[in-house]
């Protein structure tokens, strides 16, 4: 009698999701204050980012600084064929035309992915951190570099196609994918690739394929973020991309737990409000977010959810009670 | 050819500054295995405690005597060792017993912490360090020109790095440092005292990361609170290039990382040259992990 | 989890706006007061508030008075779009002044655009800006301008046939500037020896220096900002150089000539204003903001004045001519969308009906592009000051 949502068969959630959704975005959204939608939004894109980026240096273990380079990589792919393949399509298929692009944003990001992790699955620790620093810089120096994507006066005249709709929708797919990823035999794979790396190619894990995966996986999310980012702002310049952005969803995972996809959201969720609280203050806001991370580094660095998910807490609340 | 040899004059001249935070990057690394992303940041509060030595005593102006001068660079090495020692004990020790990953989060919120922080005592905007010596260019081969800025800073590098290897070398201490950065639980078994080691290689790798800073103070008179970032990241790929782990590894990292940005910026373009930085890092630890002077670690299982 | 609890209360609580009736103009204003180009955000700032503080100081526009909400936005494009959005959906603004980098603005234009409301960009000479939409305006000139203005003035003025550039790649203002300046001092018969480029936030150009000086050219333009300029023009007197820098707007702040010295004598930039322009108009100015602030104005705070004094006297125009709209400008709240929309409308059509509005950044008109029309002044830099050298008109 409790088992509530779960006695559905999962198509069915899914479907009234979507609708409910769709719904909340057509009828809702218009008389929600237009700033709070922002914050909406954005949070939205950073829970993707967050939780993509959390299956590599989370789940897998392979700590990565350079996830604003995919994100851009995304964002201006999309951009890119929003504007220049988009208006072929005609306004009648605009909105396929977004899905397309979005599509092609998370492709070559994952191709990006893909390109990157070949060589840097060699380096362990430290070193993979810094060259996937390194490796975000260089993309990002790429694309300032070019001119069909902006260069320094930066990419406009994106049409405006990113709603709560769409962002949401990418969330629930993107937690819905990494959790079941994570619940499958591939996640425990790379749970042991985390856990002892050695050990896990001893026991015949083909540690190479996963590794390299996880930031292919990574990365497409990551691009989809990024083409959410840039048809929501409707301007993308290289500014946005740097070592800085990276940072800052490094600390959304680190916050949440690394391993945990709520703590991810939860965090992604937290740091996107808190700059806007902390507005008053602003000349302090850098400083106490730093001050921030270093306490919780030295308390409770294993973030606050740990590895756990929310509904094992849940679970054993409930059972701690009964 | 005259080009040539003037981008080499000019790419030296980085050099010696680059090696000089390599060094910080390179003892720490050897010793704790962090890689200390808040070092660039010290750089730049030592070019801060400099820019106030000048300001608020009068250090090192042309009217001063050689004495003023060394006083203005013991002000901010002083300053520098001491607050290198502060974020050691307060926030970098009680992570040592976390993953390293949580250390090097902890490092970048360091970081993050001095630059924000600057920002908020100093000001956003850059200060120009007074010109207390005047430059003065001087020809040694047909058309290539050298300053006499640059000269202090090779001499100046090259006297301190010779220090260093005096204290690496024929100290107790120095020895004890060896032993850490080599086997820390056994160096403790020996009796050593591995916490005031960590100590005092904080204290002198921060010293120097002062006395660059405020050569580049001296020479490249702007200052701001994000002017450590660059620089400590090219470091440290100066560090990683020539070893690291490995003191004359930092050295020729740092005289190699400074000639090669200097060609590629003159000779390719101006926006690959942080590219650079990168891309060598990459090629480094894909073919020479362990950089050009360093030596191989055993992976224990 | 606590802390999260309290910060979303928190927050929700500040989302609830205060909706009092309060008899106000509301300006918006979003600008880097932080980051390398703090300088320019700081300046604009006191320029605006200056403004405003002047009409406050007799009650307001017939007695309602103006406030100003100013946002930081980091230079960061995405900050600058959140600010003007806060701005606009949160605070309710009638109006947004900012910003001076082209990226910020072009990254706030369109969200200003799309809600109606108009902003106008004190400094922002990148053309795209107003191309945005009908809502935005600038009060300065554009690069196209200065760009061929500082090519007549090297080849015409100064005599030179050849030159080299030394641009900034990271900055469009910088690329864009060098576009210009190289296809019109080619057109006017100069040759460009060598064209090299740096980064924003590089300290040492001894190596592209060295490249361009292989050229031999006869002078360097330099097209960036103040802080690399300083610093550029040191290295060029190390290197030997001993022909003058030229530049344009971005070199306009009070510390250019603390960081370049002597290195600068003998240089050329072209800016908005001069401060030893006699006229009263910008001596008063300067001796008030000087008495303010312990510094003189440069040309952002100008800017910034002007940009505000602008409004304000659109918002005059208003008030003399349609009581009913100057009213829908009020208050926090709206009287209904639709009047405050057609009120934002009208605005917008005053702004752009803006002829001969004298500023201290010379005399402004408001074309069909939403572009301000008005002349570029040269400074030469001599005796570590700044010495208006020609005028030269559109």
């Amino acid at each position: 009698m409790s088992r509530g949502l779960r006695s559905l068969p999962p198509t069915v959630v899914w479907i009234a999701g979507i609708v409910a959704l769709w719904l909340t975005d057509r009828y809702l959204a218009p008389e929600v204050n237009p700033y709070l939608m922002r914050i909406l939004i954005l949070s939205g894109i950073n829970i993707v980012l967050a939780v993509s980026l959390n299956l590599i240096n989370g789940h897998t273990g392979q700590f990565s600084l350079g996830h604003a380079g995919f994100m851009a990589v995304g964002g201006y792919s999309a951009a890119a064929f929003s504007v220049y393949a988009g208006p072929a399509l005609g306004d009648s298929l605009a909105t396929a035309s977004f899905v397309l692009a979005l599509l092609v944003g998370a492709g070559v990001a994952a191709v990006s992915g893909f390109l990157i992790g070949i060589p840097t699955l060699r380096l362990r620790g430290d070193y993979l951190a810094i060259a996937t620093l390194g490796f975000g810089e260089i993309i990002r120096v790429l694309i300032l570099n070019l001119d069909s994507l902006g260069g320094a006066r930066g990419f406009t005249n994106i049409p405006s196609h990113t709603n709560l709709f769409w962002v949401y929708l990418a969330v629930a797919g993107c937690v819905a994918f990494h959790a079941n990823l994570i619940a499958s035999r591939h996640g425990r794979a790379l749970l042991a690739i985390r856990d002892d790396e050695t050990a896990a190619e001893a026991m015949g894990v083909p540690t190479t394929r996963y590794k390299v995966g996880s930031f292919v996986i990574g990365a497409a999310f990551a691009g989809l973020a990024g083409g959410l980012f840039g048809h929501y702002l409707m301007y993308l310049h290289t500014n946005s991309f740097t070592f800085m952005k990276s940072f800052e969803i490094v600390i959304m995972v680190v916050l949440g737990g690394m391993g945990s996809i709520s703590g991810s959201i939860g965090a992604a969720i937290t740091l996107t409000i808190l700059p806007e609280a902390l507005r008053g203050v602003r000349e302090y806001r850098m400083v106490i977010y730093s001050l921030l991370l270093i306490v919780l580094m030295i308390l409770r660095p294993q973030g606050i959810f740990g590895t756990r998910e929310l509904p094992d807490l849940l679970r054993s609340w409930r059972r701690r009670s009964a | 050819m005259q080009e040539f040899l003037q981008q080499i004059v000019n790419g030296v001249s980085w050099g010696g500054i680059y090696a000089l935070i390599a060094l910080g990057y390179t003892m720490v690394y050897g010793i704790l295995r962090l890689i200390n992303f808040a070092h660039g940041d010290v750089f730049m509060v030592g070019a801060y405690l400099g820019f106030y030595a000048v300001h608020w005593f009068g250090l090192g102006r042309a009217s001063g005597s050689a004495g003023s001068f060394l006083a203005l660079f013991a002000f901010a090495m002083i300053g520098c060792a001491l607050l290198g020692v502060v974020i050691e004990r307060s926030v970098y020790k009680p992570v040592r017993r976390h993953s390293r990953l949580n250390a090097l989060i902890t490092a970048i919120g360091v970081s993050l912490l001095l630059e924000n922080g600057a920002i908020l005592l100093f000001g956003p905007d850059p200060k120009f360090f007074p010109q207390v010596i005047e430059s003065r260019p001087m020809r040694i081969v047909s058309g290539v020109v050298v300053t006499n800025h640059q000269l202090l800073v090779l001499i100046a590098s090259c006297l301190l790095m010779v220090g260093l290897q005096a204290i690496i070398h024929r100290t107790k201490t120095g020895r004890a440092m060896r032993a850490v950065s080599f086997n820390r639980d056994a160096a403790s078994l020996m009796g050593i005292n591995v916490d005031r080691i960590i100590i005092f290689t904080f204290a002198i790798g921060s010293a120097l990361a002062a006395a660059a800073a405020v050569l580049v103070g001296l020479t490249n008179p702007k200052i701001e609170p994000l002017m450590g970032l660059l620089p400590g990241l090219k470091a440290f790929v100066a560090a990683v290039l020539g070893g690291i782990g490995s003191i004359p590894g930092a050295m020729i990292g740092g005289l190699l990382m400074g000639i090669a940005e200097t060609l590629v910026a003159g000779y390719v373009s101006s926006t690959l040259r942080d590219a650079i930085a990168f891309a060598l890092l990459i090629v480094i630890l894909l073919v020479k992990p362990t950089g050009l002077m360093g030596r191989a670690g055993d992976e224990k299982v | 989890m606590k802390r999260v609890a309290v910060l979303s209360a928190c927050f929700a609580l500040s989302l609830v706006s205060c909706g009092e009736q309060v008899s106000e103009i509301r300006i918006g204003e979003y600008g880097s007061m932080t980051g390398s180009r703090a300088t320019f955000g700081t300046s604009t700032h006191r320029g605006i508030l200056m403004a405003v503080d002047e009409v406050n100081a007799v009650g307001g526009i017939e007695g309602v008075p103006l406030r100003l909400i100013s946002e930081d936005d980091q230079g960061r494009p995405e900050e600058a779009a959140t600010a003007v959005n806060k701005l606009i959906s949160q605070d309710r603004v009638v109006c947004v002044l900012g910003e001076v980098a082209s990226s910020a603005s072009l990254a706030a234009a369109p969200i200003a655009q799309k809600a109606g409301v108009p902003l106008i960009t004190p400094a922002s000479t990148n053309e795209r800006v107003t191309q945005t939409g009908d809502y935005i305006f600038r009060v300065c000139y554009i690069d196209p301008f200065q760009g061929q203005v500082m090519a007549r003035f090297a080849a015409n003025s100064l005599r030179l046939t050849r030159a080299a550039i030394l641009r900034d790649l990271r900055n469009d203002y910088s690329i864009g500037l060098a576009e210009v300046f190289k296809s019109t001092f080619s057109s006017l018969g100069g040759e460009i020896a060598s064209d090299q480029s740096y980064q924003e936030g590089d300290t040492d150009f001894r190596a592209f220096l060295t490249t361009i000086l292989a050229t031999e050219p006869q002078a360097i333009f330099v097209p960036g900002y103040y802080t690399e300029v300083g610093l550029i023009a040191r290295q060029a007197r190390d290197l030997g150089f001993t022909g003058p820098l030229l530049g344009g707007d971005g070199w306009a702040s009070p510390s250019l000539i603390g960081i370049g010295g002597p290195a600068l004598e003998g240089c050329y930039f072209g800016n908005h204003y001069a401060t030893d322009d006699p006229s009263p108009l910008v001596q008063d100015f300067i001796t008030r903001y000087r008495d303010q602030y312990r510094e003189t104005p440069d040309s952002f705070a100008a800017l910034g004045y002007d940009a505000a004094r602008l409004l304000i006297h659109a918002l005059k125009k208003i008030q003399r001519e349609d009581a009913k709209t100057f009213e829908a400008l009020q208050g926090s709240e709206d009287p209904d969308d639709e009047t405050r929309a057609q009120a934002m409308a009208r605005l917008r059509d005053a702004i752009a009906e803006v002829r001969d509005f004298p500023g201290v950044t010379g005399s402004i008109s408001i074309d069909e592009n939403r572009n301000a029309v008005k002349p570029i002044v040269v400074l030469q830099i001599k005796d570590a000051d700044l010495r208006l050298v020609e005028r030269i008109a559109p």
